[in-house]
């Protein structure tokens, strides 16, 4: 078990120099450490765009107010949206994956570590070139500094006779340069579960977590390609002379909405199954059972990730597309309800007759249930064309997309900190500010994106920096503003909460939760080789059959 | 108990106000107030997927509601773990099975919508207009007729008995727009080089407000639409009068050569003048307006004023340039708009 090098790696306890220990963090390959660093990133990120957010709000807390320009309020949109999805969501559950894959399916690192690290500093580039361009966007003077085409960047906007200067080229390369790194991450977190898999792990043996990364490994593959080939086809268009999205050349605009789309909807879904992969991992623990029905999740999944391939479309009900057009994406969208109904149903069942502890990490599943619910439910409203064409565009979809990734995927992330905090840092997290934090972000949540429905329904359309007294809007806008600041004191609870606990926070132990997956099988935080002695499984939950020698798993599976 | 006496009247009213929001108007855009054939189908559509996802909602929240208080753990539960169980193919196979048939209704109803909006053609005497979009304004172009105006939207009303409906040719000079008077119709988008089409039939007169639905630069915000629904002869009248050339006045001669004079031409037509400018706004019948800038602000002499001498003031980042007129130049060119009636 303990063979020369771990012995020596344990010797050196000295403490190495600030600038020896940054170095091992910038040149490290290790799947932790790029772990670690992509959530680090992400968190930074995710302030960046909740500030833009905040922004956002207070301008439209009454009508006609003018706490910014409209140039800024357009800026401030399309920063929040690129910013959010591609360098907030993506690298956050990138970051845990790198983490967690390895380690629940018994490996020591990822399938390749070096173009691990490669990718994760290529999106961190490019997350750094998008920001760059509030002081390099400006190419002839007064032409402005952020992009402001808005996050799904629409042609014509983007071209040359509509977006002066250089801030749509930042855009542009940002979104390609941080995408050629999500689909190296991708290939890799693939290769990694199909090939890395310890002893004894057949597929069907995986944690669902494993099977879900994989899933969305294979999305973000195929949907990556398409949105970065566009990137470049746009800037070959405004530097080369090219006519894809130009209108007035014989180009199409429609073309840029299917390359856009047929990324932005499985893009939902690369955020929403590891989503899924925390909930069907936190459940479990907390309800005390194993997860209800292992192969219709898996099933499930796979049938998620293969549907939501064909229906990008339901973004563009409005863009005249023919009756059998809209009636094909009516439903393809519908039937996505099937497999996502299912997951919700399995996660209730694994709760029931369970012995539920509510701990931070369970509440935020708990929530993500309800909301998720909510937001399924009105997504069935928009996959009805017909009713999409009223709300699609309005603020009815914003709430519905917001309900989705914040209440949805974001309190699944939440959850997912709280549940390998202390794997990751050594350290329990303070349970009373956790549930603070929790308690916050919920009533922010709910008073933000509740109400944040109805001016849809009244009317109003999203991307507006101001708005018309007299519309019915104002009161909802009203409260819709205030719930943002929930939202902001909930997260600074958060960060709080990790600083404080990460340095004084009590000693964990390697399994906190009575948990029964590998990854609480080692040291928290666990060695850079991970495993001693790479485990040898024979069930789904091996730490179960350990802790259980009278009535293991591997009996029923 | 008399909390209970005080807020029972106000969500009566806040419930009529949805019911029947014609009688207390919760908002001049609400969706749920439809005054037009397609609003109309949209709407009752609207109110099945509501009804079904409700349905859901309660459903589903019942379970998990009863889940999380009666299995959560507490002192009584003992040790040890609860009983392990690992799946149920039949109860999995219910929950697969029931919401493949609510989805099988759903979509049949919401094909049948779609149908009947998409495929309806015009019938004879329908109006034809041609709405081009453009940063940040809409142009019409009446069939059959010489008349264009911009952002003001007149249509015959339509008896259900004997359907006159507006059918809109949807074009775009620029970038993406969308057209949505949610009172009317759903939104449909103006995409360059990618003619759509849609329709309305309001069978009310009145005016019915709207805005411009999907992002197309600085001043998305402030591309108001107003439709205005007049008794056929009301139209009629409107229609004829639009189509005579602008007076001309010799009383506002001084302006009319200034404006003729400078770059106002250059985008603006005004019929029966040597303006014959494509860029801007018709201002053939500019009085015949209520709003001024797209809605930006009333068309009052005042604002007309600030208008001409800087635009931006009223719309930061619209395309109409400050022409550095004097105050004397300014007073006569805004006396030869308001000529233009």
């Amino acid at each position: 078990m303990s063979t020369a090098s771990i012995t020596i790696g344990h010797a050196s306890s000295e403490r190495p120099p600030l600038v020896e220990t940054l170095h091992q963090w910038v040149t490290t390959v290790d799947h932790k450490r790029l772990g670690v660093l992509y959530i680090l990133y992400a968190l930074i990120f995710l302030v960046f765009g909740g500030i833009e957010a905040t922004i956002m709000r207070i301008q439209l807390i009454r009508p006609h107010n003018d706490f910014v320009s409209p140039e800024v309020f357009n800026r401030m949109f399309t920063m929040h949206g690129t910013t959010m999805i591609f360098f907030a969501a993506m690298p956050i559950v990138f970051g845990f994956a790198n983490y967690l894959v390895p380690l629940m399916v018994g490996a020591r690192d990822m399938a390749f570590p070096r173009l691990n690290a490669f990718s994760f500093w290529l999106s961190a580039f490019g997350g750094f070139l998008l920001y760059f361009s509030f002081l390099g966007g400006d190419g002839l003077y007064g032409a402005g500094n952020a992009p402001d085409v808005g996050w799904f960047a629409y042609a014509p906007l983007t071209s040359q006779t509509f977006s002066l200067g250089h801030s749509t080229d930042f855009w542009i390369l940002a979104v390609f340069v941080s995408g050629l790194g999500s689909m190296g991450t991708a290939i890799n977190i693939v290769a990694t579960v199909l090939c890395m898999r310890c002893p004894g792990m057949t597929l069907g043996k995986m944690p669902l977590l494993a099977w879900l990364n994989l899933v969305m490994g294979g999305l973000v593959i195929l949907s990556m390609s398409p949105l970065t080939a566009a990137q470049l086809m746009l800037l070959i268009d405004r530097y080369l002379g090219g006519h894809f999205f130009d209108a007035q050349a014989g180009g199409s605009a429609v073309l840029w909405m299917h390359f856009f789309w047929i990324f932005g909807h499985p893009e939902v879904y690369v955020l929403a199954i590891p989503a899924f992969a925390f909930a069907s991992e936190i459940i479990p623990v907390f309800s005390r059972k194993a997860i209800f029905g292992y192969p219709v999740m898996v099933a499930a999944t796979l049938a998620i990730g293969f549907i939501s391939m064909s229906v990008w479309a339901h973004h563009m009900f409005t863009v005249g597309m023919t009756a059998a057009g809209n009636t094909f994406f009516v439903l393809s969208t519908m039937a996505i309800a099937v497999p996502t109904g299912i997951k919700i149903f399995n996660w209730l069942a694994t709760m029931w007759g369970g012995k539920i502890q509510f701990r931070t990490p369970m509440l935020f599943c708990v929530a993500f249930l309800f909301q998720f619910l909510i937001a399924g439910l009105t997504g069935i409203m928009l996959s009805a064309a017909p009713f999409d064409w009223q709300l699609s565009g309005s603020y009815f979809v914003v709430a519905h997309f917001h309900y989705v990734i914040v209440g949805g995927i974001l309190f699944t992330v939440f959850g997912a900190f709280y549940y390998w905090f202390p794997k990751m840092s050594g350290r329990m997290y303070n349970e009373a500010l956790g549930k603070l934090h929790f308690w916050l972000f919920a009533i922010g949540f709910h008073l933000t994106f509740d109400f944040m429905h109805i001016p849809g329904l009244l009317g109003m359309p999203r991307r507006i920096y101001t708005y018309e007294p007299g519309r019915g809007w104002d009161i909802w806008n009203l409260i819709v503003t205030i719930g943002v600041f929930f939202q902001a004191a909930g997260t600074l609870v958060f960060l709080g909460n990790l600083l404080w606990s990460k340095w004084r926070g009590v000693a964990a132990g390697s399994d906190p939760w009575d948990a029964w997956t590998l990854e609480w099988s080692t040291a928290s935080p666990p060695p850079a080789y991970n495993f001693a002695v790479l485990p040898e499984v024979r069930s789904r939950r091996p730490l179960w059959d350990l802790k259980h020698p009278e009535d293991p798993d591997w009996h029923y599976e | 108990m008399r909390i209970i006496k005080n807020t029972v009247p106000i969500f009566y009213t806040a419930a009529a106000a949805w019911a029947n929001p014609a009688s207390q108007p919760l908002s001049p855009t609400n969706i749920f107030a439809p005054a037009s054939t397609p609003a109309d189908n949209i709407s009752a559509l609207s109110f099945l997927v509501l009804a079904v996802t409700g349905a859901i909602f309660l459903t589903v929240l019942c379970l998990l509601l009863y889940a999380i208080v009666r299995f959560r753990e507490k002192p009584t539960s003992g040790l040890g773990e609860p009983a392990q169980v690992y799946g149920s193919t039949q109860v999995e196979l219910a929950w697969t099975v029931i919401p493949v048939l609510v989805i099988v209704v759903l979509f049949l109803a919401t094909v049948r919508v779609i149908a009947s909006i998409q495929n309806a053609t015009p019938p004879p005497g329908a109006v034809e207009v041609s709405v081009i979009g453009h940063q940040y304004w809409w142009e019409y172009h009446y069939a059959h007729s010489n008349v264009v105006t911009a952002n003001e939207l007149h249509v015959p009303v339509s008896n259900p008995a004997h359907p006159t409906p507006t059918f809109l040719t949807l074009l775009s000079a620029d970038t993406d727009h969308s057209f949505w008077v949610p009172r009317l119709a759903g939104k449909t988008d103006l995409i360059p080089n990618h003619p759509n089409s849609t329709w309305i039939d309001p069978h009310e007169t009145g005016l019915y407000l709207g805005q411009c639905a999907q992002y197309c630069g600085v001043e998305h915000a402030k591309m108001l639409l107003r439709v205005y629904v007049q008794t056929r002869d009301q139209f009629d009248h409107w229609l004829a009068q639009q189509s005579r050339p602008a007076v001309a006045s010799d009383a506002v001669d001084a302006g009319r050569r200034t404006f003729e004079s400078i770059a106002c031409v250059n985008c603006h037509t005004i019929r029966g003048t040597a303006a014959v400018g494509k860029f801007g706004p018709d201002l053939t019948h500019l009085m015949s307006r209520d709003t001024i800038g797209a809605g930006a602000a009333l068309n009052t002499p005042a604002n007309l004023r600030r208008w001409i001498q800087n635009p931006n003031a009223l719309k930061p980042g619209c395309l109409m340039p400050a022409m550095g007129l004097s105050d004397s130049q300014l007073d006569a060119v805004t006396a030869y708009m308001e000529a233009l009636r």
